[in-house]
């Protein structure tokens, strides 16, 4: 089931290679929406109790070397393997409504890509995990330089698409060499095993943690991309076509976070709390830097490419909370961020298409006559800065939660972000919707294609609202194996316990909704269970 | 008195026999001018049959000619790589200018002259061997670059990888001798006795016997500091024959390299491992840094080796089997790609007027897609993308390294692949993606020095059949390793 669910998209793109033309996109839709499928049926089969990875295979692939064809599913990645599906499924798409220049080559690209995604997503072996972490490079390398936008006043798509490539590059060859010294330390001498999972129950000495650690860190923290290693972001966005970047801005910075918590945190453990306040700082740069930037650029693009900086930074500062509240929070607000930002630039295409440019300022009044488009919109833009009733202020909320438990001072800082999320997120909306109908502009309701593709998007962001427990209640578990050596770690013994329910229940009732959803919450940590009944 | 004839292992030295009669026979066709054109057939056939013999051969482990020669799976692993190169090479010579103006003949005899070099290489055991073979190796070599006699970029070749080809054989002959004056044998096994009771620091004569024979191999597989000849040889000489050594020799002299080094010398690896890894080390640094402005292809291929050269040193740095399974694992992949690569640079010098000028695969993706998907893959590979033989290749040599505790090699390792992305994703581009304002370079024009333009090249079976070929194999390795894991794991166990 899983090795269909990841290689049915490239055998569908290969498979349209010798399609007519027309027909490729449709075919590469079809195979997404088979993924798509599948990853539910995955889903509907899970079992959110059962400790461990379910779905398994396990197979020797490169003897010689100790790798393992090994791949599984848990509360950490099933959630986002469901959201890689839906996405590509709504990113190709939109691709394929629209005319695209050698679409042969075009789609089987973009489905290499999600097979390469969800092969980062369901790897449990670490090499497999480096390999298609790099494999997803290849895909979105050929995506974004071949079709994307020349700039008149920056460099050629080629040229920003291989600053992106060299960037991301730089952090996963060291990943690699840092994946192999793990194994071979942790081997000692003995047989050479690369699984996670093995690796996770005997970790390494701490000296080697140390270096080795920075060596994950700066590939993931590329990837997201965090504050001081975003510099491939601006270019690379401004390149890229839209219906790619929906897709990779929705996922591909996912899998950075999720690297954290699927390989940083059980395998380095020692380091990451030893290092958790150098990440944090990094992480609320993000949210500082991100928000500022992205109340100030006037490119649309940027706008989301820079909110999307600072969601990945409270994502991060989630994690590195090292509670699993905070994780927990950051796993559904991964969930969140892909769907509020995929259908974000799927609206920066729609709005593109209707004004002519991408400058925020020669844009406005597009909602005038388009009631439906600005309500999709409208909806997106209050997803984005977690308005209470969202399920990514619910994401949110786990987060600060954690972070007030475990860094209090990083806490309030990181609060300042929820607000300025609101100034740059409110600011896109009415500077395209509302305002006087700027000349240029034409105002006009979405037809069904578009409306195809983001109203499914739109009611997802709604479910989730409504039931964030649905992934709350399946990443539980998993999220506290995952951080649980990390607690262990900072605290010398088993997990602490503090009465931090007493200021948490005002706040949680201010959230209106929300305010159920923490109550019926599993328990997340002994103190949690003793205290909230 | 009676003379006792010395026995002779003629299965074992059959592949040596088989080369050097179909190399006869091939010389013999230029004399006879209705048999001109069956050269590059019958040289394909000697070389057929020379890897089935080689292949009758292997898990065998023979001692020849009383200890000079060793024929083991390690030296059948090079010499098959070797011999799958030459074959390719002889493809790429149909329809070659210069196998025309240098007689067919002659041209494909040198080639099998240089091969012979190789295989009797991949068997040294010996100091006289080794310096026999890499002479049988490289003066062949020397002529085939300039084999292009219009050509004075050929000439220039020829001569230029005559000087510094025969410098490197002198500081070779000159370290074997202070290292037979210092360990009184000139067989291998000999000399590592010889050492073993003073140590290689011990005695200055030794030490600076090891040197300079480091040194002359460092010259044949264009180690930096002594690659200076390499991009300009391989820019100049006909692309078949710079596909040819850009592969096999480089193949060949690091087979005697490990027997050199990881052999005979290896109970004093921890005092020539520093050296050696510094070696690598630089070369990583050079041929990344070098091929970054790089317009000519066949340079960019040339830094691009020297590179590559440097990372398979790594594999010889740490003295273990696995770091000599990852190096013949490496080899091997680098044969694929670098093939891949050649048939499409070859194609696109004969169809355009840009020759090897990175404008030649401009707009290829969409105009000879069967071209650009090989040279993509190839590019992709070299530069360790996964899903390739490459990316495996440097997973191998970089678990071997950390084994070896050379983990900052392996850093440098990731380091210079990171720099080498620049490079090769720009032939990428230029294959894919809208060109750049790169200055496109006059068109030669209808100079007498041009060599003729076929503008169906890009179609010939013999060029795209050894493209798709070799990146298949780049891609296929890099996804079922496993084959050929096995393969470099044996030639390594023939050491160890």
């Amino acid at each position: 089931m899983i090795n269909s669910l990841l290689w049915t998209p490239l055998a569908f793109g290969l498979a349209g290679l010798f399609l007519p033309r027309r027909l490729a996109g449709w075919w590469a839709t079809l195979g997404a929406a088979v993924a798509l499928a599948i990853a539910v049926a995955l889903l509907a089969g899970f079992d959110s109790g059962a400790p461990g990875l379910q779905d398994t295979v396990d197979v020797s692939w490169i003897p010689g070397l100790g790798v393992d064809y090994s791949l599984g599913l848990d509360g950490l990645n099933v959630f986002l393997v469901l959201l890689t599906a839906v996405l590509w499924t709504a990113g190709t798409a939109f691709a394929a409504f629209r005319e695209q220049e050698r679409p042969h080559l075009f789609f089987l690209m973009m489905l290499l890509g999600e097979t390469a995604t969800l092969g980062a997503f369901v790897a449990q072996d670490l090499l497999l995990f480096v390999l298609f972490f790099d494999l997803m490079l290849v895909p979105f390398y050929f995506l974004f330089g071949a079709w994307g936008s020349d700039r008149e006043d920056g460099p050629t798509a080629s040229a920003a698409t291989l600053k992106m490539i060299v960037y991301t590059l730089i952090g996963s060859l060291l990943m690699l060499v840092g994946a192999i010294a793990t194994a071979i330390i942790a081997a000692d001498g003995g047989h050479v095993t690369f699984s996670i999972a093995e690796l996770a129950k005997h970790p390494i000495g701490e000296g080697s943690q140390r270096w080795i650690f920075w060596f994950f860190a700066a590939a993931f923290l590329v990837k997201m991309p965090a504050f001081l290693l975003h510099g491939w972001m601006p270019d690379a966005y401004r390149a890229a076509p839209l219906p790619v970047l929906a897709v990779f801005s929705g996922v591909l910075a996912k899998v950075g976070a999720y690297g954290f918590l699927r390989v940083v945190l059980p395998v380095f453990p020692d380091a990451a709390v030893e290092f958790q306040e150098v990440i944090l700082v990094i992480a609320l740069a993000s949210i500082l830097y991100g928000s500022v930037m992205a109340f100030t650029q006037t490119n649309v693009r940027l706008v989301a490419g820079y909110s999307s900086v600072a969601q990945l930074g409270f994502i991060t500062a989630g994690i590195f909370a090292l509670s699993s509240d905070g994780a927990d929070g950051a796993v559904l607000q991964m969930v969140n961020h892909g769907l509020v930002v995929a259908p974000l630039f799927v609206i920066v295409a729609i709005l593109a298409e209707r004004s002519g440019t991408e400058d925020l300022r020669e844009m406005g009044g597009m909602g005038t006559r388009a009631p439906v488009l600005a309500a999709l919109f409208l909806i997106v833009t209050l997803a984005t800065l977690a308005m209470p009733g969202s399920a990514n202020f619910v994401g949110e909320f786990y987060i600060l939660n954690g972070l007030f438990d475990s860094k209090i001072v990083f806490a309030i800082v990181a609060i300042s972000g929820v607000a300025m999320a609101a100034y740059y997120a409110l600011r896109l909306y009415q500077r395209t919707m509302h305002n006087r109908v700027a000349s240029g502009v034409v105002s006009r309701e979405i037809g069904w294609r578009d409306g195809v593709v983001l109203v499914p998007l739109v009611l997802c962001i709604l479910g989730l609202a409504l039931y964030p427990q649905l992934i709350l209640k399946r990443t539980d578990g998993s999220v506290a194996r995952s951080v649980a050596a990390t607690v262990e770690a900072s605290s010398g013994g088993p997990p602490k316990t503090q009465a931090r329910t007493s200021w948490k229940s005002p706040l949680a009732c201010a959230g209106g909704d929300a305010c159920s959803v923490f109550w019926e919450a599993p328990p997340m940590s002994p103190s949690r269970n003793g205290s909230s009944q | 008195m009676n003379f006792h004839a010395p026995s002779i292992d003629y299965g074992a030295l059959s592949p040596v026999l088989a080369l050097t009669v179909g190399l006869c026979v091939v010389l013999l066709t230029a004399v006879f001018k209705p048999l001109r054109r069956t050269a590059p057939f019958l040289s394909l056939l000697t070389l057929g049959v020379t890897a089935g013999l080689l292949v009758w051969q292997w898990s065998d482990s023979t001692s020849l000619v009383s200890g000079a020669m060793r024929l083991d799976d390690l030296a059948i692993a090079i010499s098959l790589i070797a011999i799958l190169t030459a074959a390719f090479a002889v493809l790429f010579s149909i329809g070659e200018p210069a196998a025309e103006q240098a007689g067919s003949g002659e041209y494909h005899a040198l080639l099998l002259g240089s091969v012979l070099g190789m295989v009797l290489l991949a068997q040294a055991t010996n100091l006289v061997t080794f310096f026999v073979a890499i002479e049988t190796l490289s003066i062949p070599l020397y002529i085939l670059c300039a084999a292009n006699l219009r050509r004075e970029r050929s000439l220039e070749s020829g001569l230029k990888y005559l000087i510094v080809g025969s410098l490197g054989s002198a500081t070779l002959l000159y370290g074997m001798a202070l290292l037979y004056g210092g360990s009184g044998s000139t067989a291998f096994a000999g000399i590592a006795d010889g050492i073993s009771q003073k140590g290689v620091l011990g005695d200055p004569l030794v030490l600076v016997g090891i040197g300079l024979t480091a040194v002359g191999l460092a010259f044949k597989t264009s180690v930096a500091p002594f690659h200076q000849w390499t991009p300009d040889v391989y820019e100049g000489a006909p692309t078949p024959i710079t596909g040819f050594m850009a592969v096999a020799t480089k193949a060949a002299a690091f087979a005697v390299f490990v027997r050199f080094f990881d052999v005979a010398l290896a109970p004093q690896a921890s005092e020539w491992q520093p050296a050696l890894a510094v070696l690598a080390a630089i070369s990583i640094v050079v041929g990344n840094i070098g091929a970054l402005g790089q317009d000519s292809l066949k340079r960019l291929l040339g830094y691009s080796g020297i590179a590559q050269a440097g990372y398979i040193l790594g594999g010889l740095v740490v003295a273990s089997e696995a770091g000599v399974n990852a190096l013949i694992f490496y080899l091997a992949g680098y044969a694929f790609m670098n093939l891949a690569a050649f048939a499409v640079v070859v194609a696109r010098e004969r169809e355009t007027h840009y020759g090897d000028h990175i404008a030649a695969v401009r707009g290829l993706g969409a105009e000879r897609p069967w071209l650009a998907w090989p040279l993509t893959i190839s590019m992709l590979g070299l530069a360790g993308l996964p899903a390739t033989v490459g990316f495996i290749g440097k997973l191998y040599l970089i678990e071997a390294l950390i084994e070896g505790d050379y983990t900052w090699l392996a850093v440098f390792i990731a380091v210079g692949t990171m720099i080498s992305l620049a490079y090769y994703l720009r032939v990428v581009a230029a294959m894919w993606m809208r060109p750049d304002a790169d200055a496109v370079p006059a068109i030669a024009g209808a100079s007498p020095e041009a060599d003729p333009i076929d503008p169906d090249a890009g179609r010939r079976w013999y060029l795209v059949a050894p493209a798709l070929l070799a990146a298949a194999a780049t891609i296929f390795f890099g996804v079922i390793p496993q084959p050929l894991v096995e393969f470099a794991q044996h030639a390594g166990a023939a050491l160890f």
